[in-house]
């Protein structure tokens, strides 16, 4: 079969990029190998474990279960553009960092992008329905205990904040 | 684990994608929400080798309703967005309790109801509230369309009676009636995994608080969803009993023939179908106004 | 040394970069010409085979080649033998290795029969549909009961399954036995699962033909390792192969292989093609190509003298070793050694049988074959208790080996070759701790008799254990200030998230009087540090840590003199703070560190005889033997008597892992580990058929727990220090994980009262689906 590829265009964190691409390649595979956008990672590519969970058009996605040439046209986020320009982490990056929420770091960027989706939207939550909103993120290093934790913090500093 | 080639079309219209479906036949699928369709591209289980694209096709999503009428629920409907539309909720209530058993977040955020229902697995809930609350699936192809009840459209694993052709366009769920309660309820191994078994139970009393109609259909305990209103027959025209329920719960677990799988064997779904169906028709019932 | 950082909560050195999605990860590095590679693997447990065909396949546009068995000639050999069995006595060892690519047998699913390299991923998978393989399937050896008499050979030059044979004893069970007022005999199963990261494994090979150069990525914990042993197969020198093992996504033991079939043929493809190369396994691939831990079977027996102590037990068990054994002995020692628990056992008769089947191979996994052991003990003092009418809790105080017996001999051989001998410890504080933290007597005494009349069933649990870590043979790290007053540490072992560039910052931060920050480590690159074993036992902390402690007093040795010799004072009048050495009293007068380093490497001047330039050291470090950590877990359990569903209501772990250098890492060990044991408890199965598939080889099927499955829990420590290394610390990557199987199995039968009808939960997992089997089977009886 003929290569078939197809021209999109896209924002990522702010920066529009055009390419062309073949039909097949998966959204994660995309932003990883072709934009070099690394930070969102694959754990499993059936939509399960949640590690390349980017935003699309603000709302979480799986990035493994869409096309790239889906993304036509669209306004995506991935971790790499979450802290400021000045370097400055995001409340629900620093809340990780202060509550040992990451240990191999894997699992890390698809929370983040999950997390600060749900926060703005329940900047109230109850623990539990901050571990409603985690369950579709798996990380096998931390019991989940202090990513918990983290994310009740960063909601008290979303909320503080003017 | 990367999908096979295939040729991507964006459908520009529906008429368009039905055109291109008439063309290619069993070859090509819609592509939907992708939250069934791609992880199976993913293992190479699904190998089209077309792709028609229908998420532009604004005109297939949203709920469109008018008092006392039925509603009406276009194909490319998110679940997401289903779950942020609090007169649908009210309208529908089982919707309320089964969107949440529906995967993630982030799946809910692309899935389509029809998607859902076309895709037809039978651990799914949506089709068994689809069988429990009676709703007609509209089915369109480049000649014209038709209507067929939810009871008579999924036909087996992972099979319904969209034609090569054809695309589910719209659901359509009967208006809510008076003095009605519903329940649905699953037990699944961690949240947002298919379900071992599932119920959906709609209860209608009359003035006097007797069961008018009883709907009861299951998940995950058949080939399809299964319809067992019938199992309920006893109860109607009867004022609420627990003793009443418990001969349903057998007439239940009677009619279904569950296949079990690596969580569960054939046995404990036949039980916990039993128990599910108890819990969800009283609580049906106590949600309709009445002792449960 | 003054403490300013050893022991406190430091918050950790790498976060920013994973935090950003900086961090690079193997599957991150990006080469101009890289090729993409998939395997094809064996669709079937056993078989022959006859013919490989790759001729369409090699046709197919974009792929480069493909190779099989044949085209590695020479190169192709059996992996080495990991871990060789341990000296004992009248043990019987059958050592058989994986290959890089399957030869004439295939000898368990997912197995490499053949390797596409082409230009994508996407195309290499496209390619193995093109190749066709004939086979002559054979039955296939799936239970490890049936391996030992089966006529089907996994290896058929063996003429059986059995991989091993090994019997420890100590005492006398049969005279115990005879003397005993009780004895109490069961079969027990306990199947571990798979430690599945949410990394998979990968490599990336890139061959320098100028430079006669490798360069590896892989995802390993023992880099060293696998540069020594990928030089020798490679014809090459040991500094003509750089092994990287960048950021890892989580290891928990299977990352630990010599070697991963892929890891031999990348480096060899990529030199034959002379371009760069990778590999990453997908999700699927991981259920068959990385290592497992799997089931055993116990019949074991516990004498009992009426007051509940435990006179003696008497273990014959059976362990799957999967279709190899490159690990040797070490998960049935593991369990062997660790089933004797914190407990006085003074007869002990333990024999197991190792056997090959045709399923994945088995190599240890977070916990290596502890919770085997401490599931088959645990269980059986719990049956002891109902039989005695003492409370759990009681009887397994009555067994604690006293504080004063330590060091206490177990006198059978441990997996490090070592006597089985417990440094130091004392037991009680933590068992009463752990009973306080969970309310154990409130809770039987009011608040279980409360729920009970409301008709809720909730049953309460609690499971000692022990934990052999920090083995040798030895660490070292290398410790240097720079010229710009950053300290540079490097050691040889591999990192998958447990804070090694913090504690190990910590140590050296409180030594040299520098900032935590201001201490940059390197791990897993072999030119940066190239002697060392690897990340596993729980003993990065306790070995490689040790290693960085003597280094850096080394470096502050040499620092001191320097400066003495600078300011013309003794260095008894010297500080070392802030980052530089001053004179005490005249704070004024200092040396930055950087400076001072500058001036150990002079451009004019000699280095004098004995002496050396540079603020620079390397130690090494090897315990004459395992460090043992200890712990009680106990938890509180709601199940729902019709559904069998349950909901953990409170979980309590305390434990002792002697000193400690960061007790919110070591909090995030422990959570991490209960997480595991809960998956292992009663979500995590491989199910296989009787052809040896695997029937839930995805993640949403097999079930690791999510935010919703694992319940907060409280932890609390006591600290006995070790007195086998100057820190006194522990290792305690394990800890979390070991004792969840029994705890789980006391609280549902409590809960749901099971004695009573005599259920008895004599397996892990569980599910509500087996709880239900199991409890209808005894209403049937
Ligand atoms: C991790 C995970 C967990 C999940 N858990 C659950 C769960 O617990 N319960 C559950 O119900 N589902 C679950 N799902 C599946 C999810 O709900 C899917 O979204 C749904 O089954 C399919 O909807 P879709 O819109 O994504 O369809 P797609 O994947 O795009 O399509 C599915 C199939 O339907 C066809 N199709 C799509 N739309 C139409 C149409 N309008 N007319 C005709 N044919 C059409 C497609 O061609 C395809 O064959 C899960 C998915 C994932 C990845
Ligand atoms: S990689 Fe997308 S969900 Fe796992
Ligand atoms: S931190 Fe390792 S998977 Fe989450």
């Amino acid at each position: 079969m003929q290569v078939e590829r197809h021209d999109i265009e896209l924002s990522v964190n702010g920066t529009i990029y055009r390419r062309a691409v073949e039909s097949r390649i998966l959204l994660s595979d995309f932003l990883r190998h072709d934009l070099e956008l690394a930070g969102t990672h694959v754990g499993c590519e059936h939509g399960v474990c949640g590690a390349c969970t980017i935003l699309l058009d603000g709302a979480p996605i799986r990035s493994c279960l869409m096309l790239a040439v889906q993304a036509n046209g669209h306004e995506l986020s991935t971790v790499e553009g979450l802290a400021g320009r000045d370097g400055e982490l995001h409340p629900v990056q620093q809340a990780m960092h202060d509550h040992h929420g990451l240990q191999c770091g894997y699992c890390t960027p698809g929370i983040l992008m999950t997390m600060t989706a749900f926060l703005k939207q329940n900047s109230e939550p109850s623990e539990h329905e901050v571990r409603e909103a985690l369950s579709g993120n798996l990380c096998r290093c931390t019991g989940y205990q202090n990513v918990v934790d983290a994310m009740l913090a960063a909601a008290q500093t979303i909320r503080a904040a003017p | 684990m990367k999908p096979a080639p295939f040729k991507y079309i964006a459908a520009s219209s529906l008429d368009h994608a039905l055109a291109l479906k008439a063309e290619h036949g069993d070859e090509a699928r819609f592509l939907a929400g992708g939250q069934s369709l791609i992880p199976a591209m993913n293992f190479r289980l699904a190998r089209p080798s077309v792709l028609i694209d229908i998420n532009g096709l604004g005109e297939l999503a949203g709920v469109e309703r008018s008092e006392g009428a039925e509603i009406r629920v276009g194909a490319l409907t998110r679940y997401r967005s289903l779950e942020s539309d609090s007169r649908f909720l009210t309208d529908c209530p089982l919707f309320a309790d089964a969107l949440p058993h529906i995967a993630h977040p982030q799946i809910r955020n692309r899935g389509t109801i029809g998607g859902n229902l076309s895709h037809a697995d039978p651990a799914s809930e949506l089709p068994a509230v689809a069988v429990a609350m009676q709703a007609r699936m509209r089915i369109k192809s480049a000649k014209g369309g038709r209507e067929v009840a939810a009871s008579e459209f999924f036909q087996g694993l992972l099979t319904t009676d969209i034609r090569s052709d054809e695309m589910l366009v719209e659901i359509a769920f009967p208006a809510p009636r008076a003095r009605t309660g519903t329940c649905f309820m699953e037990v699944a191994r961690r949240r947002g995994d298919f379900a071992l078994a599932g119920v959906a139970a709609v209860v209608t009393t009359d003035a006097k608080g007797r069961c008018s109609q009883l709907r009861l259909a299951l998940c995950g305990v058949g080939e399809t969803a299964v319809d067992a209103s019938t199992a309920a027959a006893s109860l109607i025209g009867q004022p609420w009993a627990s003793e009443a329920i418990e001969t349903v719960v057998s007439e239940v677990q009677a009619m279904i023939d569950p296949p079990g799988n690596v969580h569960a064997s054939p046995d404990y779904q036949r039980h916990i179908a039993g128990v599910l169906a108890q819990r969800a028709i009283t609580a049906a019932y106590s949600r309709a106004g009445h002792a449960g | 040394m003054t403490t300013r950082f050893f022991g406190a909560p430091v918050k950790r050195n790498e976060d920013r970069k994973l935090l950003t999605g900086q961090a690079l990860f193997v599957d991150d590095v990006e080469l101009p010409g890289m090729l993409h590679i998939a395997f094809l693997r064996s669709q079937v447990a056993h078989a022959r085979i006859r013919r490989i065909d790759v001729s369409r396949a090699l046709a197919r546009p974009g792929v480069t080649a493909v190779y099989t068995a044949a085209d590695l000639g020479e190169y192709w050999k059996a992996g080495p033998l990991l871990v060789p069995p341990p000296p004992i006595e009248g043990s019987i060892f059958n050592a058989r290795t994986q290959v890089p690519l399957a030869k004439d047998k295939v000898r368990h699913v997912g197995e490499p029969l053949a390797v596409v390299v082409a230009d994508s991923r996407y195309i290499a998978e496209d390619a193995l549909d093109d190749i066709e393989v004939d086979l002559e399937i054979l039955p296939a050896v799936v239970d490890c009961e049936d391996a030992l008499n089966s006529a089907t050979h996994v290896h058929d030059d063996l003429g059986s399954n059995m991989a091993a044979h090994v019997r420890q004893s100590k005492g006398d069970y049969r005279r115990a036995a005879a003397n005993a007022h009780l004895i109490l005999k069961r079969r027990f199963l306990y199947e571990h699962g798979i430690s599945s990261p949410i990394e998979t494994r990968g490599v990336v090979a890139l061959w320098n033909a100028r430079g006669q150069h490798m360069t590896i990525w892989d995802t390993t914990q023992a880099p060293v390792f696998v540069r020594n042993g990928l030089a020798a197969m490679l014809g090459l020198g040991e500094r003509q192969v750089r092994v990287i093992a960048p950021f890892v996504g989580g290891g928990f033991g299977p990352k630990i292989m010599m070697f991963y079939p892929e890891e031999v043929v990348l480096p060899w493809i990529s030199m034959r093609l002379n371009r760069p190369v990778k590999w990453i396994e997908d999700r699927l691939e991981h259920f068959f190509a990385t290592t497992h831990e799997r089931g055993q079977i116990h019949d074991a027996e516990i004498a009992l003298a009426a007051d509940g102590r435990i006179l003696g037990i008497k273990d014959v068990f059976m362990h799957d070793t999967g279709a190899y054994d490159p690990y040797g002995l070490t998960v049935p020692i593991n369990s062997q050694c660790t089933l004797l628990g914190p407990y006085v056992v003074p007869n002990y008769d333990s024999t197991f049988t190792a056997l090959f089947t045709n399923l994945p191979i088995v190599t240890p996994y977070r916990g290596a074959g502890r919770q085997h052991g401490v599931f088959v003990m645990e269980r059986l003092l719990d049956l002891a208790a109902h039989a005695l009418k003492v409370d759990p809790a009681e009887i397994r105080r009555r067994n604690l080996i006293p504080p004063d017996a330590f060091p206490y001999s177990n006198e059978i051989i441990f997996q490090d070759f070592q006597p089985l001998e417990y440094d130091s410890g004392n037991y009680e504080p933590v068992l009463d701790k752990a009973l306080e933290l969970i309310g154990y007597d409130h809770f039987i005494r009011d608040e279980q008799p409360r729920l009970r009349a409301e008709g809720r069933c909730v049953g309460i649990a609690v499971a000692c254990y022990v934990e052999g870590t920090g083995i040798g043979p030895y660490e070292g790290a290398k410790v240097q200030i720079q010229a710009n007053g950053k300290v540079n540490v490097a050691t040889g072992i591999g990192t998958q998230g447990q804070g090694h560039f913090t504690s190990f910052a910590q140590i050296v931060a409180d030594e040299l009087g520098v900032d935590v920050t201001d201490v940059d480590i390197v791990t897993g690159d072999t030119d940066q540090f190239s002697w060392g074993a690897g990340t596993f036992a729980s003993r990065g902390a306790v070995v490689a840590g040790t290693a960085v402690s003597e280094a850096s007093r080394a470096v502050r040795k040499k620092a001191l003199k320097l400066a003495s010799d600078v300011f013309e004072c003794s260095e008894d009048d010297l500080v070392l703070a802030d980052g530089k050495v001053s004179i005490t009293g005249i704070s004024q007068k200092f040396i930055r560190l950087g400076d001072l380093a500058q001036r150990a490497n002079p451009m004019r001047g000699a280095v004098s005889p004995g002496t050396e330039p540079g603020l620079e050291s390397t130690q090494y470090f090897g315990p004459p033997m395992g460090a043992t950590a200890n712990g009680v877990h106990a938890a509180i359990i709601e199940v729902d008597p019709q559904t069998f569903d349950l909901k953990i209501l409170k979980y309590v772990v305390v434990h002792d892992c002697g000193t400690v250098i960061n007790p919110m890492i070591l909090a995030g060990q422990i959570h991490g580990g209960v997480a595991q044991g809960i998956g292992n408890a009663f979500y995590e199965k491989l199910s296989f058929d009787e052809q040896g598939q695997l029937l839930n080889a995805s993640l949403a099927d097999y079930l690791l727990p999510t935010a919703l499955e694992v319940p907060r829990m409280e932890l609390d420590h006591t600290t006995t220090p070790s007195p086998l290394n100057p820190l006194g610390i522990k290792g305690a990557g394990e800890a979390g994980a070991i004792p969840v199987g029994p705890l789980f199995a006391q609280a549902i039968e409590d809960a749901l009262d099971l004695k009573r009808n005599e259920v008895e939960l004599l397996e892990i997992p569980l599910s509500p689906s087996r709880l239900f089997e199991l409890t209808r089977m005894a209403r049937v009886r």
